[in-house]
C-alpha cells in the first residue's frame, strides 16, 4: 500500500496508531475529569489504558500487514517496517507497565488515574519519534514523551526522592533538549532542511563536511546521549530510576531509552550515512559506555541502582550497533531492544512486588532466601538475570550476538572484544542476585525486614509474559529475526547499505 | 534408525527428565533420576560396538535451527568424543547412587540440575556446529554453579561464583573468535554457515588472525583444563562442591578443555600450535602443571584438595601428550581422559563416603582405619594406586603412552614429566599411610561403619574399569587410532 502524502486521507492513514493513541487519551481524560477519587476509577482507568494500547497495536498491525509506505523523499514521517516493528516495542512496554501498576498503586496509595493518561502520551511522544523522518518531527516527539515522563517520575508526590527525581530529570532533560535544538539549528544552517532523507542528500554531496554541520551533528548526540543516559551523559539515571516510582523506572528504562535510540538510529543512518566522523564519536561513547556502566553497577548494593546502571551499561551495546552501521547492524539493534525491554521490565516488575510499602530501597541482600519462599518469582528474576548477562537459551544472548555479528562484520573486533569483557564484569553484579536467592538462607523476621508483597494476578501474567518470551525467543528466534531483518530494508537507503552478510 | 537418532535422544532425554523431577514431589526425584541416568546409558552402550573405528564422524544428525545465521542442530561422535560420551553416561548414574544419603535439602533441584548437566556435556562433546557447541559450553556452567553454590561446602559461594566468572571469561573471547571465524569463512565462500567441516575447511587462509584466534581459543580451553596458572578455581570448586559435583567437575567438566584442544584449537590453527614458541610454552607450562600440581598436592591437609591439586598433574600429562603429537602420546592422552574420570571420580567417592560418616576431610583426623572398616580401605588402596599409575591399572597404560610418545618429540620434556610419576607416588602413598595405616588414634575413627552394599555398587563398577583398562586397553586403544593418526595426518605441515 503506498500512500501519498499530499493526498489528505493517505496522511492521515500513515498516522493512524497514533490518531488512535490521541483518541483514547482524550477518552481517557474526559473520564478521569470525573472519576478520580476510588480504586475502582483507578482500575477501569488501567484497563481502559491496555485497551488503548491494544488498539494501537492493532493499527500497527493493519499498516505492517499491509506493508504501508509513503512515496517519495518530502515527508515528515516514515511508514516503514522499522517504525512498526519500534511502536511494537513501545506499545508492549507500556502495557506490561500498566499491568504491572495496578497493585503498585494501590499498595503505595497513589490513586491518580492521571498516571495512566501520562503513560499514553508518554508512549504518543515514542511512537511520534520513531516515526518522525524529519528533525522537527522526531523534536516534537521527545518533548511529548519528556515532559510526560517528567511528571510521571515525580509521580509519588509525598516522597522527597521522587520529587528530587522529577526536578533532576526536567533540569536536565531541559538541558538534553536545548542541545538537541540547537545541534538542529545547526544541522538546519548547514543543509538548509531539517528532513532526514534531504540532509542526507546534501551531505552527499556536499563532499567534505563543513564544520557547522560537523557541530550540529555533535550536538545531535550529546542531546541524544543525554536521552540514552549513555556515559558520560548518564549523571542523572541513576538517581532519577532510584527515585522514579519503580513502574515508571521501568517504563523509562525500557521505553524511553528504545525511542530515543530508534530515533537516533534513523537520524544517523539516513540524514547522516555519509559522514565518516560520527562512527569515531560513537565508538567512544560505546566503549565508554560499556566500560562505564558496568563498573559503576558493580558497585551498587541497591538493587533498582544496580538495575539503573545495568542500564546504562546496555546503552553502550546498542551503541555498539550504532557505531557498526549497516542493515545487519540495525536488525540486531531491533532484536536486542526487543529482548531488553523484556528482561528490563521482568526485573522491575519483580523489584516492584519486592518494595515495602512506601519504601523502594531493596538490596540485593534482601533477596536472601526467596528461592524458598517465592520459588516462581525467584524462577522469573534468575530468568532475567540471566538474559541480561546474555546466557545463552535467553533472549538476551540472541541479542547479544546479534549485536557482535554485526560489530565484527563491520570490522569492529575491538569493540566486540571489549562488549565480551564487559559482559563478563556485568556476571559480577547480576549473579549476586542468583547468589542471594538461592543460595543464602533466608533472613530472619525482623522490623527492618521487607515486607513480603508477591505480585497479584496481573503483574504475574506480565511476568510470566516475560519469562515465556525471554526463553522462547532465546531457543527458536528465528521469527523474531525474520521480523527484524524485514523491518529493516525499509529503513536504510540503499546507498549506504554495505555488502553485508546476513 | 539407531544411528539416526541415538545423539539427538542422548540430549533429549535427560532435559525431558530433568523438568518431570521437578514436577513430581521431592522424595521421588532420587528414584527417576537414577532410572533416567540408567536410561540414558543404556541408550549410549550400543555405540561402543556401533562404532566403526575408521568410520571418521559417525551417528550423525544435521537439522536447521537458526535459519538466519546458518545455524545447524549439527551432533556426530568419532574416535576422539566417542569415549567421552561413554563416561559421561556412565558416571551420571553413579554420581546419583554417590548423592543418595549425601543431598538431603531441595532433593528436586538436584538432581534436575545435574541431568541438564548430563545434556549440557554431551552437547560439548557431540557439537559439529561451532554456535552449538558455545551454547552448550555455556549452558552446563548454570547447573554446575548452583550445585556447587546450593549443596556446596562452608565456602560454597566464594567457589560458585570464581568458577563461573572464570570460565564465562573464557569462553566469551572464544564466542568472538568463533564469529570471527565464521565471518572468515563466509566472506571467502558467500556460504554462511557456522558447521565445523565448512569452518575446518577456511582456516588456510587466516593469515596473521589466527594469532588472535587461537589465543581466544586457547584462554577457554586453558582456564577449563586447567593449566597453570590458571587452575586457581579448581581447587576451591573441587573441594566445596558436594561429592557428586566434585565427581563430574573432575571426571568430565575438566575433559571438555582437553577435548577443545583436539578438536578445535589444534586442527584450526595448525601453523599457530605447531610454531615453537608456542609449543615450548605450552609444554612448559603442563610441565610446572606436573610436577607443581603433585608438590602442592603433597603439603594439602585437606584429602580433597589433594585430590584437586593431583587433577592439575594429571591433566598436564594429558597436555604433553596431546603437544607432542605422535601416535602414542596423542592415544595416551585420551586414554588418561578417561582414566582420570575413573579414578579421580572413584576418589572424590571415597572422600565423600569417609565424609559422610566423620563430617571430615583433613587427613590428620584419621589413620589406621584400615582395621575399622577393611573394604573401603581396601578400594582406596587399589584406586589410588591406578592414579598414581600402577602398571596393571589403567593409569600406567595411559601415562605410560603418553611419556613414549611423547619421548620423540620432547626428550627433556618427557624426563622431568617422569618424575611426576615419583611425586605422585610420594603425595598419594603418604596420605594413604596416614589415612588407613598408621595407628588407630583418634576413638571417633573407632565406630566407623564399612561400605554399604550401595556405596559398593558405585565404586564396583569403577574398580572393574580400572582393571579393565589396566590389562586389557586394546578395545579402547583400537577405537581411539584412526581418530588420533587422522588429527596428526592433518597437523603435519
Amino acid at each position: 500500500m503506498r500512500l501519498d502524502p499530499s493526498v489528505y486521507r493517505d496522511l492521515l492513514l500513515s498516522l493512524l496508531p497514533e490518531l488512535v493513541l490521541t483518541g483514547w487519551a482524550l477518552v481517557l481524560l474526559l473520564f478521569v475529569a470525573w472519576r478520580h477519587k476510588t480504586v475502582r476509577d483507578l482500575r477501569i482507568a488501567g484497563w481502559l489504558t491496555l485497551l488503548a494500547l491494544i488498539s494501537t497495536a492493532v493499527a500497527t498491525w493493519w499498516l505492517w500487514w499491509n506493508r504501508a509506505g509513503v512515496q517519495g523523499v518530502m515527508t515528515m514521517v516514515a511508514a516503514d517496517d522499522f517504525r512498526w516493528v519500534a511502536d511494537w516495542v513501545f506499545v508492549g512496554a507500556a502495557a506490561l507497565t500498566v499491568l504491572i501498576s495496578f497493585a503498585y498503586l494501590e499498595r503505595e496509595q497513589l490513586l491518580a488515574p492521571e498516571y495512566y493518561v501520562l503513560l499514553i502520551f508518554g508512549t504518543l511522544g515514542m511512537m511520534v519519534m520513531a516515526a518522525g523522518a524529519d528533525l522537527m518531527v522526531i523534536f516534537l516527539g521527545l518533548e511529548l514523551m519528556s515532559v510526560a515522563v517528567y511528571v510521571l517520575a515525580g509521580f509519588d508526590r509525598r516522597r522527597a526522592r521522587s520529587a528530587e527525581a522529577a526536578l533532576k530529570y526536567f533540569l536536565l532533560g531541559a538541558f538534553a533538549s536545548g542541545f538537541l535544538l540547537y545541534g538542529i539549528a545547526l544541522v538546519y544552517g548547514a543543509t538548509g532542511t531539517t528532513n532526514l532523507g534531504l540532509v542526507g542528500g546534501q551531505v552527499s554531496i556536499m563532499g567534505k563536511p563543513s564544520v557547522m554541520l560537523l557541530a550540529g551533528l555533535a550536538l545531535l548526540i550529546v542531546g541524544f546521549g543525554f536521552k540514552i543516559a549513555a556515559v558520560p551523559f548518564h549523571m542523572w539515571a541513576p538517581d532519577v530510576y532510584d527515585g522514579a516510582p519503580t513502574p515508571v523506572t521501568a517504563f523509562m528504562a525500557t521505553g524511553v531509552k528504545a525511542a530515543a535510540f530508534a530515533a537516533l538510529f534513523r537520524v544517523m543512518n539516513q540524514a547522516f550515512g555519509a559522514v565518516a566522523a560520527w562512527h569515531d564519536i560513537v565508538w567512544w561513547l560505546a566503549a565508554v559506555t560499556m566500560i562505564g556502566g558496568n563498573l559503576f553497577a558493580l558497585g551498587q548494593r541497591s538493587l533498582k541502582r544496580m538495575l539503573a546502571y545495568s542500564s546504562v551499561a546496555h546503552a553502550g551495546y546498542l551503541l555498539v550497533a550504532l557505531s557498526a552501521g549497516g542493515a545487519p547492524a540495525t536488525s540486531a539493534f531491533l532484536v536486542y531492544v526487543i529482548a531488553y525491554t523484556l528482561m528490563s521490565l521482568g526485573a522491575f516488575a519483580v523489584l516492584a512486588a519486592k518494595g515495602r510499602g512506601g519504601e523502594s530501597d531493596v538490596l540485593i541482600d534482601d533477596l536472601a532466601g526467596l528461592a524458598g519462599k517465592r520459588p516462581w518469582l525467584a524462577f522469573a528474576l534468575a530468568v532475567c538475570m540471566l538474559s541480561l548477562l546474555g546466557f545463552p537459551g535467553t533472549a538476551g544472548f540472541i541479542g547479544k550476538w546479534y549485536i557482535l555479528i554485526a560489530a565484527t562484520s563491520a570490522g569492529q573486533n575491538t569493540l566486540a572484544a571489549i562488549l565480551v569483557l564487559t559482559s563478563v564484569v556485568s556476571a559480577g553484579y547480576y549473579l549476586p542476585v542468583i547468589m542471594a536467592m538461592y543460595m543464602k538462607p533466608a533472613p530472619e523476621p525482623s522490623e527492618t525486614a521487607h515486607v513480603e508483597v508477591g505480585l497479584d494476578r496481573w503483574g504475574r501474567t506480565a511476568v510470566a509474559a516475560v519469562v515465556v518470551g525471554l526463553l522462547l525467543f532465546g531457543v527458536w528466534p528465528n521469527r523474531l529475526l525474520e521480523l527484524a531483518r524485514s523491518a529493516v530494508e525499509s529503513v536504510q537507503p540503499a546507498a549506504t547499505t554495505a555488502v553485508t552478510p546476513p | 534408525m539407531y544411528a539416526q537418532w541415538v545423539l539427538t535422544a542422548l540430549l533429549a532425554w535427560p532435559l525431558i527428565a530433568g523438568v518431570a523431577i521437578l514436577l513430581l514431589p521431592g522424595r521421588l526425584a532420587k528414584y527417576v533420576a537414577l532410572a533416567a541416568s540408567l536410561v540414558e546409558f543404556a541408550i549410549s552402550v550400543p555405540l561402543w560396538w556401533a562404532f566403526v573405528p575408521d568410520g571418521g564422524m559417525q551417528f550423525t544428525a544435521d537439522h536447521a535451527w537458526i535459519a538466519a545465521w546458518g545455524i545447524h542442530f549439527t551432533v556426530g561422535v568419532d574416535g576422539i568424543s566417542l569415549f567421552l560420551v561413554l563416561l559421561t553416561t556412565f558416571l551420571m548414574p553413579l554420581s546419583i547412587l554417590g548423592s543418595w544419603s549425601y543431598i538431603t535439602k531441595r532433593e528436586g533441584g538436584f538432581y534436575a540440575l545435574l541431568l541438564v548437566l548430563t545434556t549440557g556435556m554431551i552437547g560439548v562433546f557431540v557439537a559439529l556446529d561451532l554456535f552449538l557447541f558455545y551454547v552448550m559450553w555455556e549452558v552446563m556452567l548454570i547447573p554446575m554453579y548452583f550445585i556447587i553454590g546450593v549443596w556446596g561446602g562452608d565456602n560454597r559461594l566464594y567457589a560458585a561464583i570464581k568458577f563461573f566468572i572464570y570460565t564465562f571469561f573464557g569462553s566469551l573471547l572464544m564466542l568472538v573468535a568463533i564469529l570471527v571465524l565464521y565471518l572468515h569463512a563466509g566472506r571467502a565462500t558467500g556460504i554462511y554457515s557456522f558447521s565445523y567441516t565448512h569452518l575446518l575447511s577456511q582456516v588456510a587462509s587466516l593469515g596473521p588472525t589466527a594469532w588472535w584466534l587461537f589465543g581466544a581459543f586457547f584462554l577457554a580451553f586453558a582456564i577449563k583444563v586447567p593449566m597453570f596458572p590458571l587452575h586457581t578455581w579448581l581447587p576451591d570448586a573441587h573441594v566445596e562442591a558436594p561429592t557428586a559435583g566434585s565427581v563430574i567437575l573432575a571426571g568430565i567438566l575438566l575433559k571438555m578443555g582437553t577435548y577443545g584442544f583436539l578438536r578445535f584449537a589444534l586442527p584450526f590453527f595448525p601453523a599457530v600450535a605447531l610454531n615453537q614458541t608456542v609449543q615450548l610454552v605450552i609444554v612448559i607450562l603442563s610441565l610446572i602443571g606436573i610436577i607443581y600440581g603433585g608438590l602442592v598436592a603433597m603439603v594439602q591437609p585437606d584429602f580433597k584438595k589433594l585430590i584437586a591439586y593431583s587433577s592439575v598433574a594429571h591433566l598436564g600429562f594429558v597436555m604433553l601428550g596431546i603437544w607432542a603429537l605422535t601416535l602414542q602420546s596423542v592415544q595416551g592422552a585420551l586414554l588418561i581422559m578417561i582414566n582420570h574420570g575413573i579414578s579421580t571420580g572413584a576418589l572424590f567417592f571415597l572422600v565423600g563416603m569417609i565424609y559422610e560418616r566423620r563430617h571430615s576431610r583433613l587427613i590428620e583426623a584419621y589413620g589406621g582405619i584400615a582395621r575399622v572398616v577393611p573394604l573401603f580401605s581396601g578400594v582406596l588402596t587399589i584406586v589410588s594406586l591406578s592414579s598414581i599409575a600402577l602398571p596393571g591399572t589403567n593409569g600406567f597404560v595411559g601415562e605410560f603412552l603418553v611419556l613414549l610418545g611423547s619421548f620423540r618429540t620432547y626428550p627433556v620434556a618427557t624426563a622431568l614429566a617422569t618424575t611426576g610419576v615419583i611425586v605422585a607416588a610420594a603425595y598419594l602413598l603418604t596420605a594413604l599411610q596416614r589415612v588407613i595405616y598408621n595407628p588407630l588414634t583418634n576413638p571417633e575413627n573407632e565406630k566407623l561403619t564399612d561400605l554399604s552394599a550401595r556405596e559398593l555398587v558405585v565404586l564396583v563398577p569403577l574398580l572393574v574399569c580400572i582393571l579393565w583398562v589396566g590389562i586389557y586397553p586394546k578395545p579402547f586403544l583400537e577405537r581411539m587410532e584412526p581418530a588420533a593418526r587422522a588429527l596428526i595426518e592433518h597437523m603435519r605441515p
